[in-house]
């Protein structure tokens, strides 16, 4: 190391000296986060995102989890594009647990990802940083040059003065722009000098997800590690009565059984013998209190339950009047099954126990939550609980649950074995889709009233379905009077100008089928019935579907935007190319709001005679607002595409008598390559702030679908996933 | 002790005769770039090669493979096909989340080793296994069309 670089463990001392070094949402006290890097030469740490080495490496700390959807490059790309880095030398790093640092900006004290929010919450946030990084780089290079800083010029991890032709990397400067105060004040780019935003920034990821290097929880050997598999309980509430271990203590590797609130866990020194030992465990459950009913029983109570009104979501006008004046009355009710997430990495979480607390390796997405849990475990205090951010092989929600509920399995695993030893608790394939937290089961009706002239004066929607977040730490913020937010958004929202509109949702407590937030959350069931519900009303008025939307749009431009822009894109209104003798053939359209953006997808499918469907084509019309990385952008809106269509063509869970059916993809495929459509993804141009991509693509597919289905057959499905028998000719 | 051929590297490992390649692979011997999915044949993570073709290692006992030539991704650079497989999913940014993408390089692989100029159709065969939750299919597609151009 030279004698100009500052070690990370004594840049403490150093930002004490200085006064005003230090942006206001950077408190330097914590350590700098050790698991972002090896400690080599580190020079110049203006803020808790940033560290630039003499060797002239750029590293941006990343506060969100990658589990695909392109944070890590997106939170980059951002940075880099106010320090004016040079892209090809940026590396990524994930932040540790620490939320004072890193929390997510839109959910106050919490760190953590999830609801799209990841770019939208940094984007002035990293901007900012960038920035007065870059013009601590340059009050730097001008006092070594005895130069104006207003003659200085950056560009791509260079600093120049032209007019003396010097110039120097951002490594040669970076232990003297640690001395520069931290500007109060830094001026942003303008939106038109972006070289990174919007233009092609590579994924970070891509090298090591391509060569096997990329790690994730699931790749994680420590030194003398366990690895446990647990024997889970069939049903929802059982417990464990009493188990034998004689069998499983027997198996060649397994080291340890122990009970846990969970179930039972085998340790063994390796995955395979753990879960041999598993297989030999035989364990009595109590099913008294445990969950028994099956999903259509399920299903009866809450179609019983919408025959009465449930909590008011929103209203307005009259909608008594508005129906008995009606000229015609267009009812249908669409039910929606339990949904896995199904990442691909079942879940899993490393944990040991050290004399300092207890350090975890995991894709994390929810940072400040899993702390505060495992510190109550272990009787730590939270900043106790070292969190070491791994790439997630998926998440789609699943990571990021508010019971926290295998990162505490595994932590009352190495509680049970006493701590001697590191564990990485291992969830099979069956264990992960059988252990709940699904995407609620939901049934939804509606009615809506049309004058004589086939306008459109009313509209009810009843939705029943259990509550995400009742209970958790988010009820504060989200549930009000009795309605979970997440229930209804996309339909209490509903964008269409109706003047007489009632959304009401009852909200049954006494389902034990732990439910979670599931790709687009509430959209991913309230974009269906209202989008296909809509084409059932342009039909019963003889409203050409983009016409009837438009119309009903007036006053929301970035819907109608998307909306015909995917209509332009995808020849709507022209005729559809036949298929196959014996096959029908329908264009659909849906458009929805998630996350503060604005997705259109036009479908086009062939449903052969025999019911069976093939989705041949789906285009896509996008207004996330600034799109910071227009690759990713459709990258994750056919990402988004591929997701929906495994559900509204696969995707149930079951149960019966209480027990999951469904353990591994026979029973619930996820989509294969045959099935995937062509895909074009059209990003509308836009100057406003970026908004999410991570979600929004999933909630217009499906109605968009049954609405080609419907063109196709004149049938609109009333249930997902969708029934080959009833579309047959 | 099981002999084992693993990427041109021989190994002997004392695990039980029925232990799946696929452990023995990422417990054993610490090449954790071949992945656990399903462990059912259901979902091509755990793709690598045996003696040139694919094979699920999350259904192939250890024993099965004693002797024979094993490769997995933690290989693929070392061949002409796998460098241009990896280029073509690198220029297209494929990847999202990552965990399926071994099994669908080692898949993608083994395709054009034997068909230089695949069609969709050809790949959608050939690929249909290898279950992607991301769905990066529309560019796996195209990565695969891009290496063979690549190739030819
Ligand atoms: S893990 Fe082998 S096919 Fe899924
Ligand atoms: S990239 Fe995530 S499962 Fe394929």
């Amino acid at each position: 190391m030279s004698a100009m670089t500052i070690e990370n463990a004594s840049r403490r001392n150093f930002l004490q000296g200085v006064a005003g070094l230090t942006l206001s949402f950077c408190l330097p006290a914590v350590a700098a986060p050790a698991a972002a890097g090896k400690a080599t030469t580190v020079s110049f740490e203006p803020n808790a995102f940033l560290r630039i080495g003499s060797d002239n490496s750029v590293t941006v700390i990343a506060k969100h989890l990658e589990m695909g959807q392109g944070t890590y490059t997106g939170l980059g790309t951002i940075l880099a594009e106010e320090l004016d880095a040079d892209w090809k030398t940026v590396r990524i790093a994930g932040a540790p647990a620490d939320a004072a640092r890193y929390n997510n900006l839109f959910w106050g004290p919490a760190q953590g990802t999830g609801g799209s929010t990841a770019m939208a919450n940094s984007w002035d946030q990293l901007r900012q940083a960038g920035a007065s990084a870059r013009a601590m780089l340059v009050s730097a290079a001008a006092r070594r040059w005895k130069v104006a800083a207003s003659e200085i010029t950056v560009r791509d991890g260079i600093v120049s003065h032209p007019p003396s032709r010097r110039s120097l990397r951002f490594g040669e400067l970076a232990a003297d722009a640690a001395r520069e105060a931290v500007p109060a004040n830094v001026v942003l780019k303008e939106p038109k000098d972006f070289r990174l935003v919007g233009k092609h920034a590579p994924r970070k990821d891509s090298t090591e997800k391509t060569n096997g290097k990329a790690v994730f929880t699931q790749d994680i050997q420590l030194p003398g590690m366990l690895v446990a598999v647990v024997a889970h309980p069939p049903r929802f509430g059982a417990t464990v009565k009493s188990f034998d271990a004689g069998a499983a203590k027997r198996v060649k590797g397994v080291v340890d059984v122990v009970q846990i609130p969970s179930g039972v866990a085998v340790l063994a020194t390796d995955t395979w013998s753990a879960k041999k030992g598993r297989d030999a465990l035989t364990v009595d459950w109590d099913e008294s209190r445990a969950f028994k009913l099956g999903s259509e029983e399920i299903l009866a109570r809450y179609r019983e339950m919408a025959q009465q009104p449930g909590l008011v979501a929103h209203q307005a006008g009259n909608t008594d009047q508005a129906f008995a004046a009606a000229a015609k009355v267009v009812k249908a009710s669409y039910d929606f099954p339990y949904l896995a997430h199904a990442a691909m990495e079942p879940m899993n979480c490393v944990i040991r126990l050290s004399a300092e607390g207890c350090e975890v390796w995991n894709g994390e997405q929810l940072h400040t939550g899993d702390q505060h849990q495992l510190a109550g475990i272990f009787g730590l205090k939270p900043e106790q609980v070292k969190i070491n951010m791994l790439y997630a092989g998926g998440s789609f929600g699943r990571r990021a649950n508010t019971k926290s509920d295998y990162v505490v399995e595994a932590a009352q695993i190495v509680k049970a074995s006493g701590g001697k030893a590191p564990v990485k608790l291992v969830w099979l394939r069956e264990d992960d889709m059988r252990a709940g937290y699904y995407r609620p089961l939901f049934h939804h009706s509606l009615e809506a009233a049309l004058d004589a002239n086939g306008k459109l004066t009313g509209w009810r929607h009843r939705l029943v379905g259990q509550s995400i977040l009742m209970g958790s730490p988010f009820e504060a913020m989200m549930v009000k009077n009795g309605i979970d937010g997440v229930s209804v958004e996309g339909a209490a929202n509903l964008p269409y100008a109706i003047p007489n509109l009632r959304v009401d949702l009852h909200t049954p407590t006494d389902i034990a089928v732990p439910v979670l937030w599931w790709r687009s959350v509430g959209s991913s069931h309230t974009a269906y019935s209202t989008e296909v519900f809509l084409d059932l009303v342009a039909k019963a008025a003889g409203k050409d579907p983009v016409a009837l939307r438009l119309e009903l749009l007036g006053d929301k431009p970035r819907h109608s935007g998307v909306l015909r822009l995917a209509a332009e894109k995808s020849g709507w209104g022209t005729p559809l190319p036949p298929g196959a003798p014996g096959t029908r053939r329908g264009r659909g359209i849906a458009v929805h709001e998630s996350f503060h953006s604005y997705v259109a997808q036009v479908a086009e499918v062939t449903v052969a005679a025999d019911g069976t469907l093939k989705v041949d084509r789906v285009v896509c019309a996008v207004d996330c607002g600034i799109a910071i990385n227009p690759d990713n952008v459709r990258s994750q809106v056919e990402g988004a595409v591929g997701f929906a269509l495994a559900a509204a063509l696969h995707g149930e869970i079951t149960l019966k008598g209480g027990a999951v059916v469904q353990g591994n993809f026979d029973g619930y495929p996820l989509l294969r390559i045959d099935e995937m459509p062509r895909v074009e993804v059209h990003i509308l141009p836009s100057a406003a702030k970026p908004t999410g991509i991570g979600e929004p693509g999933v909630p217009p597919l499906a109605p968009a679908v049954a609405n080609a289905i419907g063109a196709a057959t004149g049938k609109y499905p009333g249930r997902l996933p969708f029934s080959t028998a009833e579309l047959r000719a | 002790m099981i002999r084992l051929n693993v990427n041109g590297k021989l190994h002997a490992v004392d695990v039980a005769p029925d232990t799946p390649l696929l452990w023995v692979l990422r417990d054993t011997l610490g090449l954790t770039g071949t992945k656990y999915g399903c462990g059912q044949a259901l979902c091509g993570a755990c793709t690598v090669h045996v003696d040139g073709v694919p094979q699920r290692s999350c259904t192939t006992p250890v024993s099965a493979v004693a002797g024979r030539k094993i490769a997995t991704i933690e290989n693929a650079d070392r061949s002409r096909v796998g460098k241009a497989v990896q280029e073509a999913w690198r220029k297209l940014d494929v990847v999202q989340c990552g965990y399926c993408q071994s099994g669908q390089i080692m898949s993608a692989i083994a395709l054009l080793s034997q068909n230089r100029k695949p069609t969709d159709a050809d790949i959608d065969t050939a690929l249909a296994g290898n279950l992607c939750r991301c769905a990066t299919y529309v560019r796996i597609r195209a990565a695969v069309h891009l290496a063979a151009k690549s190739l030819a």
